[in-house]
């Protein structure tokens, strides 16, 4: 909604200036969205007479104008407009105005006739976007005076960001009420006299749909001057709103629309056939709109008919076929109350959204329409002539909006506000809003004035008391705590600790969008021929179009940017939902994913350069599930077949993680040919886990310290070459028995002068008992024992 | 220094001259040594087994039986002396080591330091952590709902119908089967509510999505909603407690506050919080577009519908909502300008929030 304060000065005149109005509205929930200027700043431009034009001695388009603007002599002045005429007023800017964009006149040479100024179009006064020719003032303005003053542009506009629950307040008389009520003063309407009707032509009106419109006013205007032109004032008010002119009866309908809030249409008489039908449109219906759009209409759409079909989108756009033209003389005025459960979302749907259907969806006053019709005639009239006939009213009294009556608790006041405001302020705030208040034992019986649509329960009218009395008002105070909170459960995995670990070990945490590209979705996906991914039904684009199976894709994608971007060393994790089981059995689980590539450490004086590689993230991994207390049961299961194996992943450098028996997600360095595709370095490392998977943790469970010395022996066995580590350590630990305290694998080799097919593995046994200090004897035999189950069960050899 | 052959050491056993020559011969072998090896050997020489004094000492036997006290006394007086000096001689020449060694130890301590640099966390987390902890202390805790959510949860159950306006206000992502992406966090609030029962103090941090990208807007941006079901809760209440968030969150005792009527469906009475301009301290600025406030969350008294909606008795119990944007929150409280930096990702952003 946007107004000039001018125009609200004349309903309603607080002792403010434009900005504390401003803020006034503002904090009566009006928020102002902008206050900004009618004209850009101008002077020195005064309306003139224009007593001849002749023709330009030397230039076909130029005229020398003799123009009288109040002085002795009047001036002359070369103007290349092709509309100007003897007899107009115009806006002259003399010489030394200065017009918006500093732009200065002065004295001047036009092909040799001199010029004592210009006579100005609306564009160069900044009053409009574009104009055709100079802007030509009506007969009566003041020769002399200063076309600023005249037309009272320094004026301002002030545009509202209004919720949709204040339909109330699209109009000019909606806001003035609400000045009104926030300064204690009274609002002067315009006088709207009914027009009465100088013949008695009727249009027959039917309503099919009471229940979608149930009032439905119309009035037949003939003898309409197709040549005449909206005045000054009237085309200013609707510039200052944001309107442009187009006709008197589209000027005066969007005049009254935003005066009085009610969205009127004019038909051109002429072309309608038959009564007024208002109706549900038929399914397959054809209109054609006042925007030169064809659309189909469904089955569920108010139509405004006759006898060959839809005429109009009701409460939402005219029809070409019916519109007024140029020519239109007769016209039929429409005035008339949509349901807004009849119009909500139907505009959307139509892909249409405008300033009638923005009132109709959020609700009009239903007793607004007799008004609004007799405001129109009478400023149509007064524009074009005419002659009305009488205002013809299709009602369905039980399909209307009731007034509601509410019980409004004086003790409720108090509970939900924290305030309590006693009876005389209650009953003069919602007295001052229109509302009509009896006593009741418990407080009042309430009754809200029906352009008030919102209020439809008591808290509505304590919503109401609050914000008048002011939000700022109301006390700061804090409650008795009662609850007790649902603290989180102990081993609980604590994302946030997992998140300080990853930080800790150099990683950054990136924010990716959920949504990725198919393709991208497809290729990190651990099993491609399941359901097809969830797929956004309005993407903003292709590339955002798919929930994220993974969050590998987008991690890639930043890590791909910060490469480009002359990082050469990229830690990354990210946590968040990945969506998995496409539409059908969708899962949305909570994930951590980890992406690293580059050296281990930045460039460096005193370490060698390496490369992440699998082991670094392993690491980095175990790190992080250390809190789980449950790192023993962590195991890395190596795929045995391309079944089995990630297709993101190589097949040889990746593992399918598992807690216990729980799936927890998957490791890895990225497959060479993805690397290729995706030009990205090929020792990338992934890893990704499903953190619901990992349960409860394991509880610390104190175990007394061993007051004995721990003793260590080493050995050095060579082992098939196939054998994994994890082999050797189960079998060792068995074979060790409980005095094993740790097992630490010093080295691992394979190559020049081991035999192929084997490897070596070299580890320490740290052994130690609880009650006393292990003799040699006992390890030694321990020892012999893990020596012999070694080499019995894994073929493994000691090392000489 | 010339030495004494150990002959003429025996042979003066008796001289108290020798003795004393001997005496000043060992002092000046102790002050000459220069390194404590060299000590070692004098002491050897003197004071060893076979040492000049210790044959002196030897010696004595030699001597009449009365003159052997007075001599014994002397020798020994000569050896303490002796013994002294070269202690004393002991520890300079360790005190030299030391430093000496302390000095060729000497490292360049300004050389930059070995291992793991630290990472960061996404300023993001870090202002959603921060909201997180000062609620916690208020004695909110954390509920987190799906992100693909329906139609009742995300509207209807939020008082907002089909077709209602404020439906227009939310960019909704859908899927074909008419499920979508939340548009704010506010249906943790429904899915909280129907599954415990009051007294309730919930915090719902997370992501939210609208169909809508340019220079201000992101298609997935964050919030965090809060709300309290209790026996006894008002609008003055609500203002406590976000007038605390608020002055912690920006930690400005005297931040100014103000609480601006709106509309929100699913709450009555509901305002706009406006927090005096964190910038300029409400004197205008580009932050503040000259108006001196930045308004940074929206409130409310939950809409009795809603409790209809979940089954609780809104005659028997009341709460409050409110909900924020934790971009614009992080963006004050650090000074980003760009929305857009934080789904980049760029390493040089990241780490200025470490």
């Amino acid at each position: 909604m946007r107004f000039s304060e001018s125009w609200l000065h004349e309903w309603v005149n607080p002792p403010l200036a434009a900005q504390a109005l401003c803020d006034q509205l503002s904090m009566a929930g009006l928020e102002v969205d902008a206050l900004e200027a009618v004209a850009p700043a101008f002077s020195g431009v005064v309306i003139g007479a224009v007593e001849t034009v002749e023709p330009h001695p030397d230039a076909t388009k130029l005229r020398v104008c003799r123009v009288d603007v109040g002085d002795d002599e009047p001036l002359q002045i070369v103007c290349g407009a092709a509309n100007v005429a003897a007899g107009q007023r115009v806006a002259v800017a003399r010489v030394g105005a200065v017009l918006p964009g500093n732009f200065k006149i002065k004295k001047a040479k036009l092909r040799g006739v001199a010029s004592q100024g210009m006579i100005c179009s609306a564009s160069e006064l900044g009053l409009a976007e574009t104009s055709e020719g100079i802007m030509v003032l009506p007969g009566d303005a003041p020769v002399g005076e200063d076309v600023r003053d005249w037309l009272a542009l320094d004026d301002q506009a002030i545009e509202l960001d209004l919720t949709p629950d204040r339909s109330d307040c699209l109009s000019l008389a909606g806001v003035a009420r609400e000045v009104g009520v926030l300064n204690r003063l009274p609002v002067t309407e315009p006088a709207a006299k009914p027009v009465p009707p100088v013949h008695d032509e009727r249009h027959s009106v039917q309503l099919d749909a009471p229940a979608a419109c149930p009032r439905y006013l119309c009035r037949i205007v003939r003898a309409l001057d197709p040549n005449a032109e909206t005045p000054l004032w009237m085309t200013e008010r609707l510039r200052r709103s944001g309107l442009r002119p187009i006709s008197p009866v589209v000027d005066v309908t969007n005049y009254v629309l935003l005066e009085l809030g009610q969205p009127l249409h004019g038909f051109d008489l002429a072309r309608l056939e038959g009564a007024i039908q208002v109706r549900l449109s038929r399914s397959g219906e054809r209109l054609a709109l006042l925007n030169d759009e064809q659309v189909e209409l469904d089955d569920d759409t108010l139509v405004i008919a006759d006898d060959n079909g839809p005429l109009a989108m009701a409460g939402i756009m005219g029809g070409a076929a019916s519109a007024v033209s140029e020519t239109t003389q007769d016209v039929l005025l429409e005035s008339a109350f949509f349901a807004p459960q009849a119009i909500a979302g139907r505009a959307r749907r139509y892909g249409l959204h405008t300033d009638s259907s923005h009132r109709f969806e959020r609700g009009v006053d239903p007793m607004l329409q007799q008004r609004a019709i007799e405001r129109a005639t009478a400023l149509l009239c007064a524009i074009a002539g005419g002659q009305p006939g009488p205002v013809v009213e299709a009602v369905s009294e039980a399909d209307l909006p009731q007034p509601v009556c509410l019980l409004l608790r004086r003790q409720r006041i108090q509970q939900v506000l924290g305030i309590a405001p006693d009876d005389a302020e209650v009953t003069d705030i919602l007295g001052r809003l229109g509302m009509t208040l009896e006593p009741h034992a418990e407080g009042w019986q309430v009754s809200a004035p029906s352009q008030r649509f919102d209020i439809q329960r008591e808290v509505d009218l304590i919503a109401e008391i609050g914000r008048i009395h002011g939000y700022d008002a109301i006390p700061v105070t804090h409650a008795r705590s009662a609850a007790f909170t649902r603290a989180p459960r102990e081993m609980a995995f604590d994302l946030d600790r997992a998140r300080q670990t990853l930080v800790a070990r150099g990683y950054s945490e990136a924010i990716t969008y959920s949504f990725v590209s198919p393709e991208q979705n497809a290729w990190f996906d651990p099993s491609p021929t399941s359901a097809a991914p969830l797929t956004l039904a309005n993407p903003l684009s292709a590339e955002l179009s798919v929930m994220r199976g993974s969050l590998w894709p987008g991690l890639i994608q930043v890590m791909r940017q910060n490469l480009a971007r002359q990082q050469p060393r990229v830690r990354l994790f990210e946590t968040g939902l990945r969506f998995l089981g496409g539409a059908e059995a969708l899962r949305q689980t909570p994930s951590l994913a980890l992406v690293a590539v580059g050296p281990v450490v930045p460039e460096q004086w005193g370490q060698e350069r390496r490369l992440t590689d699998f082991y670094d993230l392993k690491a980095d991994l175990e790190a992080m599930l250390t809190q789980t207390g449950r790192l023993e049961a962590l195991c890395l299961q190596a795929p045995t077949s391309d079944a089995e194996a990630h297709p993101a992943l190589h097949p040889g450098q990746s593992a399918a993680l598992r807690l216990g028996e729980q799936p927890i997600g998957w490791i890895g360095t990225l497959h060479p040919l993805l690397a290729q595709r995706l030009e990205l370095p090929t020792a990338v490392q992934l890893c990704e886990i499903d953190l619901d998977a990992l349960g409860l943790g394991e509880r610390p469970a104190f175990e007394p310290l061993s007051r004995f010395p721990s003793i260590r022996r080493d050995l050095a066995t060579l082992v098939p070459a196939e054998l994994s580590f994890e082999q050797v350590r189960q079998t060792v630990t068995e074979a060790a028995g409980d005095l094993l305290k740790q097992l630490i694998l010093f080295d691992q080799y394979q190559g020049e002068h081991i035999e192929s097919g084997r490897k070596s593995l070299a580890f320490g046994l740290i052994l130690q008992a609880s009650s006393q200090t292990l003799v040699d004897a006992e390890v030694d035999a321990v020892v012999q024992r893990v020596i012999e189950r070694l080499e019995q069960t894994l073929g493994a050899r000691l090392r000489t | 220094m010339t030495q004494r052959p150990d002959a003429d050491a025996t042979t003066a056993a008796d001289s108290s001259t020798a003795l004393a020559e001997l005496q000043s011969a060992a002092l000046a072998a102790v002050t000459a040594a220069a390194d404590l090896a060299a000590l070692d050997e004098v002491r050897v020489r003197y004071l060893g087994k076979s040492g000049q004094l210790t044959a002196q000492l030897k010696a004595l036997g030699a001597l009449p039986k009365d003159a052997r006290p007075a001599a014994g006394q002397r020798i020994n007086e000569a050896k303490r002396v002796v013994q002294e000096a070269l202690e004393a001689r002991r520890a300079t020449l360790e005190e030299q080591r030391l430093a000496a060694r302390l000095r060729d130890e000497c490292i360049d301590v300004t050389l930059p330091g070995r291992g793991q640099p630290s990472g960061a966390l996404h300023p993001v987390t870090r202002a959603m952590r921060r909201i997180e902890r000062l609620f916690a202390n208020a004695g909110f805790s954390i509920a987190e709902g799906p992100e693909v959510e329906d139609d009742y949860h995300n509207f209807e159950a939020l008082n907002i119908p089909a077709h209602h306006p404020a439906r227009a206000m939310h960019d909704t992502f859908y899927f074909p089967d008419g499920r979508l992406l939340r548009t704010h966090t506010s249906p943790v609030q429904i899915r909280v509510m129907e599954t415990q029962p009051p007294p309730l103090r919930i915090i719902a941090p997370g992501r939210v999505y609208r169909c809508d990208s340019d220079l201000t807007h992101t298609p997935m941006f964050h919030q965090v909603e809060g709300f309290l079901v209790d026996r006894e809760a008002t609008f003055a209440d609500l203002k406590g407690v976000l007038y605390d968030f608020l002055r912690h969150f920006f930690e400005q005792e005297d931040l100014k506050l103000r609480f601006r009527p709106s509309y929100f469906p699913f709450t009555e009475p509901s305002a706009e919080v406006d927090v005096q301009c964190v910038k300029c301290g409400g004197r205008g600025c580009r932050v503040c577009k000259q108006s001196g406030w930045l308004e940074v969350l929206g409130c409310g008294m939950i809409h009795p519908e809603v409790f209809r909606q979940v089954g609780i008795d809104d005659e028997q119990w009341l709460g409050y909502a409110f909900g924020m944007g934790v971009e614009r929150l992080a963006m004050l409280r650090y000074g980003v300008d760009d929305l857009r930096l934080y789904f980049e990702n760029d390493l040089r952003f990241l780490a200025q929030f470490a």
